[in-house]
């Protein structure tokens, strides 16, 4: 069978989640993301063509170097990582307004 | 109208800040982060202690349907200043992030509006995106089980 690449089987990984972290601060060389992994250089390579593939990463030559880019487009696609935090705080905040809202009126009804 | 919550949290810093405005008198914004019982309204965990003073301690904690706990963090209350401003140590109990310092700065815009700024130190650049992604993972883990789950038992779900 042959294998999809597509970007949820991309990051189902934790590896690749955790690459696409790094390149997500700022653009890296292959051996500069190897070099923050335990794994084989071989296996980070892997990693990265998969997820190159599936075009979350992009490479940009800069001169002798190849630099790998998170690319923007395609993780909208699945979400900016800091989306699901700030989205919960969100929520945390509105049920906050909401709860004090319903006080200020308990307390207008228990002084009428 | 800019009621969303905000997030700046810059490369390579060990911090972020969250800041948001709120539809409430500053009083009652205040109030919310105080009492306990409207603690656990909002935050949606179980306050085992909250010491609203300076020095005082506080626990949170959450348990699953078989009562088992799933989360509990502590902390400790450094400054506490009335309507303006507390400082204070976060911990998850049982997890790998360490213990945040958190400076929470309560501000009045107007006479029934009032903004939060929130600002959480972590013990290092890496902790903070740690906690940073962690929704997002588990978001993604989520997304991705119930793939498998979908995978695994096409039965289920095949229309009949």
């Amino acid at each position: 069978m042959e294998t999809r690449r597509d970007v949820f089987q991309a990051i189902a990984d934790p590896t690749r989640r955790a690459i696409l972290t790094l390149v997500a601060l700022q653009a890296m060389t292959p051996g500069a993301i190897a070099d923050r992994f335990d794994s084989s250089r071989q296996t980070i390579s892997k990693h990265i063509q998969i997820l190159t593939e599936c075009r979350l990463l992009k490479q940009e030559e800069s001169g002798r170097e190849i630099y790998y880019h998170l690319n923007p487009k395609k993780m909208k696609e699945v979400a900016n990582f800091i989306e699901p935090f700030r989205k919960m705080w969100d929520d945390r905040f509105n049920k906050l307004e909401t709860v004090m809202k319903q006080s200020m009126k308990n307390l207008a009804h228990k002084e009428k | 109208m800019g009621r969303k919550t905000k997030i700046n949290a810059e490369d390579g810093k060990q911090e972020l800040l969250i800041t948001r405005e709120f539809d409430l008198p500053l009083g009652l914004l205040f109030k919310a982060y105080t009492e306990p019982g409207l603690v656990e309204q909002w935050m949606g965990t179980k306050v085992l202690k909250l010491e609203s003073k300076k020095h005082g301690s506080y626990q949170f904690e959450t348990t699953d349907t078989e009562g088992k706990v799933a989360f509990r963090a502590n902390g400790v209350i450094h400054e506490f200043v009335s309507n303006r401003k507390i400082t204070r140590t976060f911990e998850i109990e049982n997890a790998p992030f360490g213990v945040q310092l958190e400076f929470l700065e309560f501000e009045q815009l107007t006479d029934n509006t009032s903004k939060l700024n929130m600002r959480t130190i972590y013990e290092s650049a890496a902790l903070r995106n740690q906690v940073l992604q962690l929704p997002f993972a588990q978001g993604i883990n989520m997304a991705h089980d119930r793939l498998q789950d979908i995978l695994n038992n096409p039965d289920s779900y095949r229309e009949k």
